[in-house]
């Protein structure tokens, strides 16, 4: 490094330490303009506008304060959707990384077609959130739905699987662990791959069985995989609502409302900005909270090599 | 495509651009973006484009942009922001609910229709009546109809011979209603039936169909002429509903929960149900796709008879200069005038706007072979204008949530429909002086 190199000359100390500041500088300064244009000012801004009324009629908000965070205390649908992203994120995270990890392990074994099972649990992945829905759509028709085709095969009754409020929220979470396990396999493939295969001879060596081995090896190795793979996932779950605009448009009643789509609703259906942005804000802050506690937590006892 | 050619092409076009340019700034031509959206199945987006065109071609100084924003709340949402946003490219005309004109009024972001002639609003005097009711605010003509529905009864007289109900009469009253439908409710075993007597979907906005029930029932308005109060939790609007969640928790003669509103045609053709209410606008569709023979009535009778209107209007929005505004309006009254507005109704099956477009040969010809299609135009005379209020979709949002609550069995009706004008109330206190 010539410019490391440079700025231990005594002599040019000074000059060259400028130099790397700037260089430096001057190497961030895209992603740094990119991200204070697109993220930084944004967040900002939603920050203050939390504290606005909704502006109305051209006219531009007034100071409210907390006014929003008061109302939202009271607020008995931002209590559902609470509750729902809630029960939405305890559904979907560890279903679709137990999923993941399932499938992986299987397509990671020699057996027949292989190639052709790696891709029909990755399909999924590559078709767009609402296309997926459509399909989805089209499975729980009551009457002739496929799902309902099975039940009534088997003598049962049908189900309005997205019409009724004990399901609808449920059947949503379905389509989100079906959408993104094929995603997070990829991931935890890889991870297999990259496990020394000395370690499963020493293994061997030592008496060790199958299961065994699975606890103690490959399990412990892919740690590091689950803690990427739990984060994206817990991201996921709160921002992976395009088929709520498919399938249930959060109802009905609220049942299968989630928190982003309830923003949607609050900014650009009803024009309540300043309660939207209030939203956003406790969002935002659930969702740091959220990853500074799994990489505390649960990064500080997973073994990395 | 060869490199060769594609250069070829870009150079072509780039060159068409810029001649189209050059012809716009020469002659001045005003332009007008134009949002709107798409609702009804049908090559929506290609007529819009013809009707530009041809207005184009009759006006050389106008231009019309349509602009296709999606579906009718995407469009509205759309048009706002980019109002709000100012800039060049913010629309200056729009397709949008009629039930909308409470958001944008709020904004202040609309020119009333009836100023655009300055004192002449003769001409807001052809359309139906009953498609003006949801335009009126302040004393004074806002929109102007243009894509407009109602909902209707679609039955399958296959369906209704095979049980031995006359297939050419609908039901008349609420009471027959639910008698053919419990006729017509078939099970291939105890739990689940085939095909279900009716079907009134209550999916995404429950309220307009519901409404059809509500003002039967003798509510005739959900909300003032003002949009300031609702009447959510009155004894008619609570019958009513008790009208509508009976027919699934009682009688068993509709699906019980929420009943989709894209499927229900596809169920209907598929003979899952005898009977359903959808809007007009699916006439054309139905046409196309059903198996057999269909009949399409007014909705049935009980205190009165009685159907909402529904549907688009035109609006022209306040960022327009005076020239622009009369451009518009040379727009609007052509593409409302009697032949286009039944060209329009024939190709989409929304229900032309003026009794002047129903005199027209080309739809005196279309009725003779198409008779259902003068029925949404006939109940016209007992319909009554849709749930419309300042804060719109805020206070539609918790109608919706508490006709749900009950239509699925989580609440009893009166206490759904309470809550919901508790909500609504809180809603509008702060237009009330």
């Amino acid at each position: 490094m010539p410019l490391h190199f440079a700025a231990k000359r005594p002599g040019g100390v000074r000059l060259s330490a400028v130099q790397d500041t700037l260089t430096a500088w001057g190497l961030l300064a895209p992603a740094l303009l990119v991200l204070a244009a697109f993220t930084l000012y944004p967040a900002a801004q939603t920050l203050v506008q939390s504290l606005y009324s909704s502006p109305v009629a051209n006219g531009a908000g007034h100071f409210v304060g907390l006014e929003h965070f008061r109302r939202m205390l009271a607020d008995p649908v931002f209590r559902r959707v609470m509750i729902n992203s809630g029960l939405y994120a305890l559904g979907s995270i560890p279903l679709s990384i137990a999923l993941a990890l399932a499938m992986a392990l299987l397509v990671n074994q020699r057996l027949p077609g292989r190639g052709l099972a790696r891709m029909a649990f990755f399909t999924p992945t590559v078709l767009p959130l609402v296309a997926a829905a459509n399909i989805w759509l089209y499975f729980y028709t009551p009457g002739y739905g496929l799902l309902d085709r099975l039940l009534h095969a088997f003598g049962f009754s049908g189900v309005n699987w997205l019409g009724n409020p004990h399901t609808a929220l449920w059947a949503v979470t379905a389509v989100a662990v079906w959408k993104q396990a094929g995603f997070f396999m990829i991931f935890y493939l890889a991870a297999l791959q990259q496990i020394p295969p000395t370690l499963y001879e020493a293994a061997a060596i030592e008496g060790a069985g199958s299961r065994q081995m699975l606890w103690h090896v490959t399990l412990p190795m892919l740690g590091p995989t689950t803690l990427f793979v739990l984060v994206n996932a817990v991201i996921g779950a709160f921002s992976l609502v395009d088929s709520l605009f498919v399938l249930t448009e959060g109802g009905p009643g609220n049942s299968s409302n989630l928190i982003l789509y309830y923003i949607y609703q609050n900014a650009f259906r009803f024009w309540n900005t300043g309660y939207a942005a209030a939203l956003t804000v406790v969002l935002v802050a659930l969702l740091a909270s959220a990853s500074l506690l799994q990489f505390l937590v649960v990064g500080r006892r997973t073994h990395y090599r | 495509m060869q490199r060769r050619d594609f250069l070829k092409l870009s150079a072509a076009s780039a060159l068409a651009a810029g001649t189209s340019l050059r012809r716009a700034s020469a002659a001045s031509v005003i332009e007008l973006p134009m949002y709107y959206p798409v609702a009804v199945g049908g090559p929506i987006a290609k007529i819009m484009d013809g009707y530009a065109a041809a207005f184009h071609k009759a006006n050389p100084d106008i231009r019309i942009h349509p602009i296709y924003t999606g579906t009718y709340q995407d469009t509205t949402a759309k048009a706002i922001t980019a109002l709000h946003g100012g800039g060049g490219s913010a629309p200056k005309m729009a397709v949008a609910l009629s039930v909308d004109i409470f958001t944008f009024y709020d904004q202040n972001l609309l020119v009333p229709a009836q100023d655009l002639a300055a004192g002449d609003d003769d001409w807001l005097h052809r359309f139906y009546p009953a498609f003006l009711a949801n335009s009126r605010l302040d004393d004074k003509i806002w929109s102007v109809p243009f894509q407009r529905s109602t909902p209707v009864l679609y039955w399958n007289k296959e369906a209704f011979k095979a049980v031995g109900l006359d297939p050419d009469r609908a039901p008349a009253d609420w009471e027959e209603m639910r008698e053919f439908a419990h006729r017509l409710t078939q099970a291939h075993n105890a739990k689940s039936p085939t095909q279900w007597g009716l079907q009134i979907p209550s999916s995404g906005f429950p309220y307009w169909l519901f409404q059809g029930l509500a003002i039967e029932n003798g509510q005739a308005r959900l909300a003032s002429q003002d949009g300031t109060r609702t009447h959510f939790d009155s004894d008619d609007t609570i019958g009513a509903l008790q009208y509508m969640v009976d027919l699934a928790h009682k009688y068993r003669v509709m699906p019980k929960g929420v009943i989709t509103w894209g499927t229900t045609p596809q169920d209907f053709f598929n003979k899952r149900c005898a009977m359903m209410w959808t809007t007009t606008g699916n006439l054309t569709n139905v046409r196309k796709h059903a198996p057999f023979d269909f009949g399409v009535g007014m909705l049935p009778r009980h205190k009165r008879r009685g159907a909402p209107t529904g549907g688009g209007n035109l609006y022209v929005f306040s960022n327009t200069t005076s020239k622009e505004r009369e451009a518009a309006l040379r727009f609007i009254k052509w593409v409302t005038a009697p032949e286009q507005a039944a060209d329009w109704g024939m190709r989409t099956g929304y229900i032309a706007t003026s009794p002047a477009a129903w005199q027209t040969p080309a739809l005196k010809k279309y009725l003779a072979g198409f008779a259902p299609a003068k029925v949404a135009r006939d109940q016209l005379k007992y319909a009554e204008p849709e749930l419309s209020t300042h804060d719109n979709q805020r206070v539609t949002k918790v109608f919706n949530d508490g006709l749900q609550a009950a239509l699925t069995g989580q609440q009893a009706p009166a206490k759904a429909l309470h809550g919901a004008q508790k909500n609504a109330d809180a809603i509008l206190s702060r237009f009330r002086d």
